[in-house]
C-alpha cells in the first residue's frame, strides 16, 4: 500500500499486512502439500512447480512492462509480489503429476495474460485465474489432464488395490478415488455387476482408503491428494487471519449434509451416509479448492453473509457434478461459476447504511 | 443526388469503419457458432451475402410499395425467401457445409445483419446504393468470421481451410479450446480489443 493512501487524521495502526506479507505467507501454507507430492509423486513434481511459478511470473513481468507500460523497477517489485507465484504454483496443483513440461507453461500463461492482466492485473480479475487455467487446460487437453496413471515406482498405491477388483474398473484409464466411485455407481444399475459394484463401494469406504485419503497417498492431481498437508497450511491460514473460515466451512459442509442426506434419502444408512459424506470431503480437490482457491480476494464476496451464500452455493454445485455430472470432480466448476455470481451476491447482501431507510 | 465518391462509400464503410460484426456488435450469433473453422465461416459469409445483397435489392425496390405499419413482417418473409433459397441450394450442391452449418442457414433469417440492413438502409435509400451497402457490409462479416475461422482453426486443429500449417507434434494435440465456443467469445474479445486499439477507439 503507499504511503499517500492514509486519508484521515485519527490515531490508525498499521496491522502489518501488505500484499506481499499475505501473499507469500499463502505459497508457506501451500508449500506442504507440495513436499507432499514430491514424496508421493516423484521430483517431477518439483520440476513442474518451478517451470510454472517461473512462466507465471515471468508472464506478469512482461505484461506489466507492456501492457502497462511500467518501469523496469515497479514491473519488478510488483510480479514478485507473490500473487504469480501462487497462480502458478496452484496451476501446478491442478494438473496430474503425469502431464508433459509445457502444460504448466501453458496454463500459467493463460491464467495471467488472459484472466489476470487482460482484466487489469491484481484484483481485478472476475475469476481465479488459476482455475479459469485449469478449465482451459481441461478443454483443451482432456486425455492430458486426466490421465493419472501411476509413475512408475512411486504410488504406494492403497487405491491401485481397488481399481480393479476382479476387472470391474479396468475400463477406467484414471485412478483417482472419485473416478473410482463414479464408475462404481454407474454399474449400480447393471444387474451383473451390481454386487462387484457394491463391493468396490465397499471398499473405498474402508478404514484403510480413509487413511490413505488422509495422507495422500492416493491418485489425482498434484496438490489435492493429501489433506493433512493441505489442512496444516490452511490452519496456518486461519491462525494468521489470512483467511476466513465462511467460505471453507459452509462449502464443505454444504458438500458434507448433502451427501449425508442424498444417501439417506435412498435408503441408506446413517453410518454409510457419513462415511460417503467423509468420502467426498477428503476425496478429491474440496479441501485445495475450498481453502485456497474459493477463499481468493479478487472473486470471493466481501461480506460476511455473501460469503457464506458463496460457500453453499459452491457446495451445491459441487454436489450436482459429483453426482449427476459428466466429471467425477466438480470442485473447479463450481468455483468458476460461483466466481461469477460474486458481483451479484455482493450487491444483494450489501450492508444498509445507518439511518437508510428499507 | 449524390456523387460517385460517396456511393462508393457506402460500399468501404462496411469492411472495416461500419464492420458488422467487430464495430456494430451485430450478427454474434453466427459469427461465434459458425467460425469453428476457416472453411465453415466462409460458406456462411457466403450464404449471408446472397441473402444480404438479395434482401437489400428486393427491400429497396420495393420500399415505395411497403406501408410502414407492416414493414417488418414484409423484410421477413423478403429474407426468408432467400434464405430458403439459399438453404436449398447449400442442401443440393454441398450438403457436407450444409450438415456443419445445419440450424444456423435457417437463422439467417433472424440475423441482426440482414434485417438491420433492411430496416436502416435499404428501406430509405435506391437499389444501387442498397446494393452497395450490402456488398459492403457482407465482405465486412466475411474479414471478420473468417479471420476469427481461421484463428480458431490454426490454434484449434493446426490447419487452415484443412491445409495443415502447423507442425505434426501440435496438430495431434491442438489447443481444443479454441474449436470450442469459450475460444470464440475469447478470440472475438481480442479482435475486438484490437480493432478499439486501432481504428475503432476515436469516436
Amino acid at each position: 500500500m503507499s504511503p499517500n493512501f492514509i486519508v484521515s487524521s485519527s490515531p490508525h495502526f498499521h496491522s502489518g499486512n501488505n500484499i506481499k506479507r499475505i501473499m507469500y505467507l499463502v505459497v508457506i501454507a501451500l508449500l506442504p502439500a507440495l513436499g507432499g507430492a514430491i514424496i508421493f509423486f516423484g521430483m517431477k513434481v518439483l520440476w513442474l512447480s518451478l517451470i510454472g511459478i517461473f512462466t507465471a511470473v515471468i508472464v506478469e513481468l512482461l505484461s506489466i512492462k507492456i501492457g502497462f507500460g511500467k518501469t523496469w523497477k515497479e514491473s519488478l517489485s510488483r510480479s514478485f509480489d507473490g500473487s504469480a507465484i501462487i497462480t502458478g504454483l496452484l496451476i501446478v496443483y491442478n494438473i496430474p503429476p503425469n502431464a508433459p513440461f509445457w502444460i504448466p507453461i501453458i496454463g500459467s500463461a493463460f491464467a495471467i495474460i488472459v484472466v489476470k492482466q487482460l482484466f487489469g492485473g491484481l484484483g481485478n480479475n472476475f475469476l481465479n485465474p488459476a482455475l479459469a487455467a485449469r478449465a482451459f487446460l481441461m478443454a483443451s487437453w482432456p486425455s492430458l489432464m486426466t490421465d493419472f496413471s501411476p509413475l512408475a515406482g512411486n504410488m504406494r498405491g492403497a487405491i491401485s488395490g481397488i481399481t480393479n477388483p476382479n476387472g470391474l474398473i479396468d475400463a477406467v484409464s484414471s485412478a483417482t478415488p472419485l473416478n473410482v466411485l463414479k464408475s462404481a455407481t454407474r454399474y449400480l444399475s447393471d444387474p451383473s455387476m451390481h454386487n462387484k459394484a457394491v463391493e468396490t463401494i465397499n471398499k473405498l469406504y474402508s478404514p484403510e482408503v480413509f487413511k490413505s485419503l488422509f495422507i495422500g497417498n492416493i491418485g489425482g492431481v498434484i496438490g489435492e491428494t493429501s489433506a493433512l498437508l493441505l489442512l496444516l497450511g490452511a490452519i496456518m491460514l486461519l491462525i494468521t487471519g489470512i483467511i476466513k473460515l465462511r467460505i471453507p466451512m459452509s462449502y464443505i459442509l454444504t458438500v458434507f449434509l448433502l451427501i449425508l442426506l442424498k444417501e439417506i434419502f435412498s435408503g441408506g444408512e446413517l453410518i454409510i451416509g457419513l462415511k460417503a459424506g467423509l468420502f467426498h470431503i477428503l476425496a478429491g480437490g474440496l479441501i485445495l479448492g475450498a481453502f485456497f482457491m474459493a477463499t481468493d480476494y479478487a472473486t470471493c464476496p466481501i461480506t460476511p453473509v455473501g460469503q457464506i451464500i458463496f460457500g453453499i452455493g459452491a457446495g451445491i454445485l459441487t454436489f450436482l457434478i459429483r453426482m449427476w455430472g459428466g466429471f467425477p470432480e466438480g470442485v473447479s466448476y463450481s468455483i468458476l461459476l460461483m466466481n461469477i455470481f460474486t458481483p451479484l451476491i455482493n450487491r444483494f447482501t450489501k450492508p444498509r447504511i445507518l439511518g437508510e431507510k428499507k | 443526388m449524390e456523387n460517385q465518391t460517396s456511393r462508393w462509400a457506402y460500399f468501404t464503410k462496411g469492411l472495416i469503419i461500419e464492420n458488422p460484426v467487430l464495430i456494430l456488435m451485430i450478427g454474434l450469433c453466427p459469427t461465434l457458432a459458425t467460425s469453428s473453422t476457416a472453411t465453415d465461416a466462409v460458406g456462411m459469409s457466403a450464404a449471408v451475402a446472397f441473402v444480404l445483397i438479395g434482401s437489400n435489392i428486393v427491400v429497396s425496390l420495393l420500399r415505395k410499395l411497403i406501408p410502414s405499419n407492416v414493414r417488418i413482417p414484409i423484410f421477413i418473409v423478403i429474407i426468408s425467401t432467400f434464405v430458403t433459397i439459399i438453404d436449398y441450394v447449400m442442401q443440393a450442391y454441398q450438403p457436407g457445409l450444409y450438415s456443419v452449418l445445419g440450424i444456423f442457414v435457417p437463422l439467417i433469417v433472424v440475423n441482426c445483419i440482414i434485417l438491420g440492413r433492411a430496416e436502416g438502409f435499404a428501406y430509405k435509400h435506391g437499389v444501387l446504393d442498397s446494393f452497395l451497402d450490402g456488398a459492403g457490409k457482407s465482405v465486412g462479416f466475411f474479414i471478420a468470421i473468417t479471420t476469427m475461422g481461421i484463428l480458431r482453426e490454426l490454434l484449434g486443429k493446426g490447419t487452415v481451410f484443412n491445409i495443415p500449417v502447423a507442425w505434426q507434434g501440435f496438430r495431434s494435440m491442438p489447443i481444443l479450446f479454441f474449436t470450442l465456443s469459450p475460444g470464440a467469445f475469447l478470440i472475438i474479445g481480442i479482435l475486438k480489443a484490437i480493432i478499439n486499439k486501432t481504428v475503432g477507439g476515436k469516436e
